[in-house]
């Protein structure tokens, strides 16, 4: 399994990698979607299917389909002339990714203040006996109830922003 | 417990109350009811008097019951820090009541002149503000029990000269006299200063009684410790009683009224500084070699001045000349050691030098209205416009002869005895230190000339013919009664003051004796025998009768013709009318080059271009600076402001990895 | 049992989307890139809930909700911004210059 962990690993890295170097804003689009769909197959390695699927339905299927909307709307979709930055521009993005990726993994290396406290197999088989949409289900309606809520009127939110915001005329 | 403990003595502070109270009244008169002259006038010559009765209440009551020691009053405690306490404290002792008297006496008589001669002026209540509020202070200088108090006194004396010298201040010439005078003694100040801070480190304290019970043991005797002292104690008096190099301001102190001159710088505060030297004189008979500075300072000032005065055609400098001269003598008296005698010098000079600066104030008040019916602007105060004055004003020119016999030395009048007793002094000491054998050749050549320039202004203001003019000569007159009675009360003063230190009585050297005692272990015996005594009393008189017949015999006031016509003086008398162009030195040497000093280096180099430039625009300019470089962090670039905040995140993990 | 490894790769995904924000003008592609951050963030999140507990899923429930919500009011700003300099370079959007 590790074995497939790495691969998935690999090419979602790719991809991203990838995303963030294409002229055209359609190609970062699409290998950006490519990066998401790798990381619904990481969750599903790592036990939690229905945030797998939630990713690939939400993320991959209407954040970034709303996306290649707006580029078409704008007729972003040729590729123009390029809007990556001089080479002093990457200097810096580079220096400051190579920083920050070593603080972040030196950081991940430090023992966590809290203690760890399950045992490793311990969701695996919670999944196995109560399946996985319920166990994300009862926390949500019953713990964060109130989040919750709260979550739908900031959608209601944004919907009326984006229309406001949108409009060609108010 | 002090024998004064208890007796008037402990009301001599309202010699200072009382004309405090008056100052305080007078100003506020003259700022609200400048024409109110009956009561400033009421207040301002009562609030002396009553101050003179005090003083005569205290001296009777220290006649009563002389003290060994000087009885301290303190007041509050003013000074306590450290090893430092000096308190607000006055002293009453032989030597000061002697000077409260000559102080607050003369004064009163002062005062009262100065009804007549500046009845007409429109500065008048403040002219007797400015008057209350110095004899304050010089009531302060003589009372006071430590060095602070008296200092106080000392610089405020100081500033009185300096606003009543400047009264007249819309002329340009008079303010500047006011300011030279307040300049010049803040040069001697500064070693009066010194000498305080030398006697503290030395002794530990300010206090009189205290500095004079530790001095003995806490100073070696004639070493460079209390040599320092004395002589920067000495470079105070040559500041305030205009003593060679800090005289030149006296003569151009002459600018203020009459009677200004008169009290300051005749009776009073140019006397603070032989008080100053007889209060402190344990201090100078353990210096000796100051003591030679005193007395030389004073001898050389004492001839100098008096070449000065043969030349002279404003009545008013050759009084203020001999005034030099005769503080010169002072010292002498002081120097050598006979600090009664120079005390005594002191008293009867206030009583015949008032009387001849009030009597020439008398003229100037008479020539001036006469000129002013004229309607002619000649100076008023110059010899050459006067002449024959005695038929007009008789009494003015009787009482002036009498000062000016008695200031040349004429037995049995005051000045005889007191110039006799310093330079038989100094003739003693000669004996064995041929030092002081100069000082006394000084002192006689010196009387000899005060005689002949004393008599030269009598014979060209009183006597001889008239040359005022035709215009004004029916409106000379003898000056009202309320300025020639105090020249009367002075003129017996000064005929009877002889009486005080009589040769063989000598009242006034055993009155001090207390006070001079301590002394007396250091200094070798200053009585002459009395077959060189007589000699030297009937040298001196001769001298002085000689030198005012030979001036009877070689000037001839006929020959005098007004300023407008007089011829150009040449060769040695222009040197002396010029007055050795001392003046003119001074400003060639110090006082351009500290004016350079002030305008190049200070004002335009250090102000304008460091300060000014560096420090007030140049602290702007880097103000402008920096929020130039702030404004240009303000890009409006959202890259930017990305860049900066992904640095910020690093930094922040940076501190968490720690 | 993989969170080491979830933690490198949710790092890497993290700084890869910081150098695409630094290094891109398109105000579009940089919304990606920052959507590709929170996904690394996701990652982490659920990486950690099979040690901590369930909590760590339904965040992540709720980061995506709000991602969703903002993706939407940005690309309606980007809309506006387009309508009104014809550009979404974000060099030329400078009025705020000081």
């Amino acid at each position: 399994m590790t074995v497939i962990f790495w691969i998935i690993a690999a090419v979602a890295i790719g991809s991203a990698l990838l995303c963030i170097t294409r002229k055209s804003p359609v190609a970062s689009a699409l290998w950006l979607v490519n990066t998401l769909f790798q990381l619904a197959a990481i969750y599903v390695l790592l036990d939690a299917h229905f945030i797998a699927a939630v990713q690939v339905l939400v993320y991959a299927g209407a954040i970034m389909v709303l996306f290649l909307f707006v580029i078409m709307l704008l007729n972003l979709g040729r590729s123009g002339p390029s809007d990556i930055k001089g080479p002093w521009g990457k200097v810096i993005a580079g220096v400051g990714g190579l920083v920050l990726v070593g603080e972040l993994v030196v950081l991940g290396r430090v023992t966590p203040p809290f203690a760890l406290q399950q045992a490793p197999g311990t969701l695996a088989s919670t999944v196995a006996i109560r399946g996985a949409v319920r166990i994300v289900a009862e926390p949500l309606f019953q713990s964060y109830l109130v989040p919750f809520e709260v979550t739908s009127v900031l959608l209601l939110a944004a919907i009326v922003g984006a229309v406001v915001l949108a409009k060609r005329r108010l | 417990m002090n024998p004064l403990a208890g007796s008037a003595a402990d009301w001599a502070g309202l010699a200072i109350l009382l004309p405090f109270a008056g100052f305080l009244v007078n100003g506020a008169l003259a700022f609200w009811r400048p024409k109110a002259r009956r009561a400033v006038s009421l207040v301002g010559v009562g609030s002396v008097a009553a101050a003179f009765v005090v003083a005569v209440a205290v001296f009777l009551a220290v006649r009563a019951a002389p003290p060994a020691a000087p009885y301290v009053r303190s007041l509050w405690s003013w000074i306590p820090v450290g090893d430092l306490s000096v308190s607000a404290a006055l002293q009453v002792d032989q030597l000061s009541v002697v000077m409260l008297l000559v102080v607050t006496g003369v004064s009163s008589l002062i005062h009262l002149f100065s009804v007549g001669y500046m009845h007409d002026d429109p500065g008048y209540a403040r002219y007797f503000a400015y008057l209350n509020l110095f004899v304050t202070f010089m009531v302060v200088l003589v009372l006071g029990a430590n060095f602070p108090v008296m200092f106080i006194g000392w610089e405020g004396v100081g500033l009185c000269s300096y606003l009543l010298i400047g009264f007249w201040f819309t002329e340009k010439e008079k303010a500047d006299a006011g300011l030279k005078a307040f300049l010049v003694n803040r040069i001697g100040d500064v070693g009066f200063l010194i000498a305080m801070f030398l006697i503290f480190s030395h002794l530990g304290t300010l206090d009189f009684r205290e500095t004079f019970a530790r001095a003995p043991q806490g100073l070696a005797a004639g070493g460079g410790a209390v040599t320092a002292i004395a002589l920067f104690l000495f470079m105070g008096c040559v500041g305030k009683s205009a003593q060679i190099p800090l005289y030149v301001w006296l003569p151009d102190a002459m600018a203020g009224p009459t009677p200004v001159s008169a009290l300051i710088h005749a009776a009073t505060m140019v006397t603070a500084g032989v008080y100053l030297v007889a209060r402190t004189n344990l201090l100078f008979a353990m210096a000796p070699v100051a003591s030679a500075v005193v007395a030389g300072v004073g001898a050389l000032t004492a001839l100098f001045a008096a070449t000065i005065g043969l030349k002279q055609w404003d009545i008013k400098k050759v009084l203020a000349y001999s005034t030099v001269s005769q503080l010169g003598y002072m010292f002498v008296g002081v120097g050598v050691g006979a600090y009664a005698a120079g005390i005594f010098h002191l008293v009867t000079h206030a009583f015949f030098k008032a009387l001849l600066f009030l009597g020439a104030g008398s003229v100037i008040h008479v020539m001036h209205q006469a000129y002013h019916h004229s309607h002619r602007h000649a100076d008023a105060q110059d010899m050459r416009n006067m002449g024959g004055l005695a038929a007009y004003m008789p009494w003015t020119a009787r009482t002036m002869w009498v000062a000016t016999l008695a200031i040349a030395g004429i037995p049995p009048l005051a000045g005889f005895f007191s110039k006799d007793e310093i330079l038989g002094a100094a003739f003693t000491r000669g004996a064995s230190q041929p030092f002081y054998l100069l000082v006394w050749l000084f002192g006689i050549v010196a009387a000899f000339l005060t005689a002949f320039y004393m008599a030269r202004l009598m014979l060209y203001t009183f006597h001889g013919p008239n040359r005022t003019g035709d215009l004004e000569r029916p409106h000379l007159t003898e000056a009202p009664w309320i300025m020639t009675g105090p020249l009367v009360v002075l003129a017996a003063l000064t005929i009877v003051g002889g009486a005080i230190n009589l040769p063989e009585v000598g009242a006034l050297q055993r009155w001090l004796t207390p006070l001079t005692a301590q002394s007396a272990a250091f200094l070798p015996d200053l009585a002459p025998t009395p077959g060189v005594a007589i000699a030297l009393m009937a040298g001196a008189a001769l001298i002085g009768a000689a030198g005012l017949w030979l001036a009877t015999r070689m000037l001839k006031p006929e020959a005098l013709v007004p300023p407008e016509r007089s011829p150009q003086e040449t060769g040695f008398a222009r040197l002396l009318l010029e007055k050795y162009r001392v003046d003119e030195l001074y400003d060639r040497v110090i006082v351009r080059p500290l004016l350079w000093l002030a305008r190049v280096v200070l004002w335009k180099g250090v102000d304008a271009g460091v300060i000014d430039t560096a420090g007030v625009n140049g602290s702007a300019a880097l103000a402008r600076g920096l929020g130039w470089i702030g404004s240009r962090l303000q890009s409006g670039q959202v890259g930017t402001y990305v860049v900066f905040f992904v640095i910020g995140a690093i930094a922040v993990l940076a501190a968490l990895l720690k | 049992m993989l969170l080491g490894p979830s933690l490198l790769v949710s790092a890497i995904l993290f700084s890869l989307g910081v150098v695409g924000v630094l290094l891109r003008r398109n105000a579009i592609v940089i919304f990606m890139c920052i959507e590709l951050m929170l996904n690394a963030v996701n990652l982490t999140f659920v990486a950690l809930s099979q040690r901590i507990g369930i909590e760590g899923q339904v965040f992540v429930f709720f980061v995506m909700t709000v991602a969703a919500a903002e993706a939407a009011v940005g690309l309606a700003i980007v809309i506006a911004l387009y309508r009104h300099r014809d550009t979404v370079n974000l060099q030329s959007i400078n009025l705020l210059r000081g």
